[in-house]
């Protein structure tokens, strides 16, 4: 049977096992809309800007790991959906987005409504494609997640003219993808694995260091049984948290500019480093110059090329699947007749319990004024360690980290290469939309989320009882951080005046508001926020917390992993 | 140091922006790219001239292949390879002049390939550094215009790029 274009597009998102599509309509969509309303296969929910559409779906697949869909009509739909792209890219997220364009005649002649999309998103998608006729149409759907969803993941966006979409042709979705251009390497190289196996057991002083890699690559599994199998420390990045149970004594917490005390003295002098789905970020080992003063061997397991030996030089490198790659080294280990160096294995964990002892993140327990971390501390307690917590970026973004202990993979939802404020609640909208039944935290910043305060909207319309814990210390807190450290305290223009009433503005959206003001009502909030009554409710704490309060410890850009600055020494 | 890098990549629309776009991105130098279908339609063949570190080069080789259109890379300098790029340039050739422009042509293996009352127009083929050689022997006031492809590259003997 013959199918118009849009009814292709419902179709091959149907065959996709798409369950939400995040979007927002317009004039070049209109005929898909059209067809999305005559089937039942896919929900689509509806934002209240498209930059919140991408987030939503961009979410939806770190928490479930399926591929995220996303939806928009032509020019300003486009645009106002690149800083989600860009952010997904960042990430290596996959998602599809779909995007209108207007008719294939008018292309070109600045027509209304009228961008080149794929050459605004080229720089941030992992693949585009315009897709100019409609027998191409859907071949090329199933190449978008084909592609989106393989090798090093990434957002991909098909640019569907309006009369593509009205056109029709015979509907067959391929059942598979091949492309002589596009065939990601999954098994790592034999002998680069043994090699890598007799290194791990030679190492004196070992660092497991993985990245946000093993969670897109479901191999927390193979990361904990590494790490306990050869009895080796172990830190997550940013984007790697939940990859080794932060709760076990062999985790060091996060490495980095606000990584701990013991996890960077512990990546800088340590022997060989096993780097696992990571890429040595400038947030991650700093100065690159410092960080190779150190002699040190090192390993890298990533399945994209470009990312290894990029910034700092690898010994072994390692492409592949990091699940394959490490089943095949945890086979070798487990085979070996040798054992890792036990006298030289306790040495390394004195030193690391020394590093350990200065209890880098201590901050004031006595104070009048809420401290931020205590809030992050108490929601690990209110939801038994147990939820999915999404942020907003900058200082609160790092408490999150540092605080909430996250035992499981894709528990943890940050933007973490891009930085982008604002997708702390339509990230929280499309983690709750793929575990309905779970309890979703948004950890925020009063600046943060007024970057997509709209987004309440949304979640009223489709229930999501997300709880947000504003942290409102009524400054952009980590520019105001960097001006006191590194600008003589000008606080330029990051003082947020005129905020609102977040607990009215959250009851004029029809949700539930609180201010909390003191530290001793900071518990009994959360419990309550967190208790069967308001379970079917958005809750929207403003925790008014200390204006002063910095993120430590902190390594200055540019400076060495080692160098960093401890709260006790200002 | 000096690289030549060729490439096939799907021959689709919007690829040339793919790699010219990676080049500005990441900050990687382009002296000179050219493009062209090659003998199977569905591919295009470019070459590219590019300086940098070993590490860039690296990384640009990377990059490359990390494009979803491109189905193979190769850096020609690695091995041995020939090089050739293609000039016209129209030269003032009136008087006695005329006679010396035939005579320069001839020295490069050039090819007077357009004729006109005051100009001549040359054809020269070789490497970029002979190409370079012929217009400094040229005197400056000689030289009315220049245009030339940028080089394309091969490999020698076995050394083949192909899908």
């Amino acid at each position: 049977m013959e199918l118009t274009g849009a009814e292709i597009v419902v179709n091959c998102l149907a065959e996709e096992g798409v369950e939400f599509v995040f979007g927002y309509p317009g004039g070049a969509v209109l005929n898909i809309y059209d067809a999305i309303f005559k089937q039942n296969k896919f929900k689509h929910v509806l934002v209240r800007h498209e930059q919140a559409a991408v987030h939503a779906a961009d979410a939806f697949s770190r928490a479930s790991g399926k591929v995220g869909v996303a939806l928009v009509t032509s020019g300003p739909g486009v645009t106002n959906a690149v800083t989600g792209i860009a952010t997904a890219y960042m990430d290596s997220i996959p998602v599809v987005i779909i995007s209108g364009q207007v008719p294939t005649p008018a292309i070109g002649l600045d027509a209304f409504q009228e961008v080149d999309a794929v050459g605004v998103t080229r720089p941030c998608v992992k693949h585009n494609f315009l897709v100019k006729d409609v027998k191409d149409l859907a071949a090329t759907i199933k190449k978008a997640f084909h592609i989106a969803a393989t090798g090093r993941p990434g957002p991909v966006l098909v640019d569907i003219p309006k009369d593509v979409t009205a056109h029709k042709t015979e509907f067959v979705y391929p059942d598979s993808v091949s492309m002589r251009s596009y065939n990601p390497v999954l098994k790592g190289h034999a002998g680069q694995v043994k090699k890598a196996a007799q290194m791990l057991l030679e190492a004196k002083r070992p660092m497991i260091y993985t990245g946000g890699g093993v969670i897109l690559g479901n191999a927390s599994e193979q990361v904990t049984e590494l790490a306990k199998l050869l009895h080796f420390p172990c830190t997550n990045t940013l984007m790697g948290l939940g990859g080794y149970p932060a709760s076990d004594r062999q985790f060091l917490g996060m490495p980095g500019m606000h990584g701990t005390y013991e996890a960077n003295m512990a990546m800088q002098h340590s022997d060989v480093l096993l780097a696992v789905g990571a890429r040595f970020d400038d947030r991650v080992i700093g100065n690159p110059a410092h960080f190779a003063r150190e002699q040190r061997r090192i390993i890298h397991i990533d399945v994209d090329p470009s990312s290894i030996s990029k910034r700092v030089k690898v010994d072994v490198p390692i492409v592949g699947d990091v699940k394959q790659v490490l089943d095949e080294l945890l086979k070798l280990l487990k085979a070996s007749k040798e054992k890792p160096d036990e006298p030289a294995l306790n040495t390394w964990w004195t030193q690391i319990e020394l590093w350990r002892s200065r209890n880098c993140l201590k901050y004031n327990r006595e104070s009048e004024i809420i401290k931020p971390q205590y809030v992050v501390e108490k929601l690990w307690e209110a939801t038994k360690g147990d939820a999915f917590v999404t942020s907003d970026v900058g200082q609160h973004q790092m408490w999150a980290a540092q605080f909430y202990k996250f035992d499981k993979p894709r528990r943890w939802i940050n933007s973490g290469g891009l930085g982008t404020m604002g997708v702390g609640l339509p990230y929280a909208m499309g983690v709750q939309l793929a575990h309905p039944d779970a309890q979703v935290a948004c950890v925020t910043g009063e600046s943060s989320i007024q970057m997509c305060i709209q987004e309440l909207s949304t979640c009223k319309q489709y229930r999501l009882p997300v709880k947000i814990v504003n942290l409102n210390n009524r400054y952009m807190g980590m520019v105001r951080q960097w001006q006191e450290f590194f600008y003589g305290s000008r606080y330029a223009e990051s003082y947020m005046d005129s905020l609102p009433d977040f607990v009215k503005l959250a009851e004029s959206y029809g949700h539930v508001g609180m201010r909390i003001e003191k530290p001793a009502d900071v518990e009994a909030a959360l419990k309550e926020a967190f208790s069967p009554a308001l379970k079917e409710r958005l809750v929207f704490m403003d925790f008014i917390t200390d204006q002063t309060e910095n993120v430590y410890p902190m390594v200055e850009g540019g400076k060495g992993l080692s160098e960093m600055i401890l709260a006790e020494e200002l | 140091m000096r690289h030549i890098i060729s490439l096939l990549m799907e021959n689709e629309s919007g690829g040339l922006s793919r790699v010219a776009g990676l080049f500005s991105a990441r900050g990687y130098n382009i002296e000179s790219l050219t493009v062209a279908p090659t003998e199977d339609a569905t591919l295009s063949r470019m070459t590219i001239v590019t300086k940098g570190s070993e590490d860039v080069i690296e990384q640009i080789i990377k990059q490359l292949n990390k494009l979803v259109d491109v189905v193979k890379v190769l850096d020609l300098t690695e091995g041995s390879h020939i090089e050739r790029e293609l000039m016209l340039v129209k030269v003032r050739a009136s008087g006695k002049d005329r006679e010396e422009m035939k005579r320069m042509a001839d020295i490069f293996r050039g090819r007077i390939i357009d004729v006109a009352d005051m100009t001549y127009t040359i054809e020269l083929t070789g490497t970029g550094s002979k190409l370079d050689a012929f217009l400094e022997a040229l005197d400056d006031g000689a030289i009315l215009e220049t245009v030339r492809t940028g080089a394309s590259g091969i490999g020698r003997g076995d050394r083949i790029l192909k899908v």
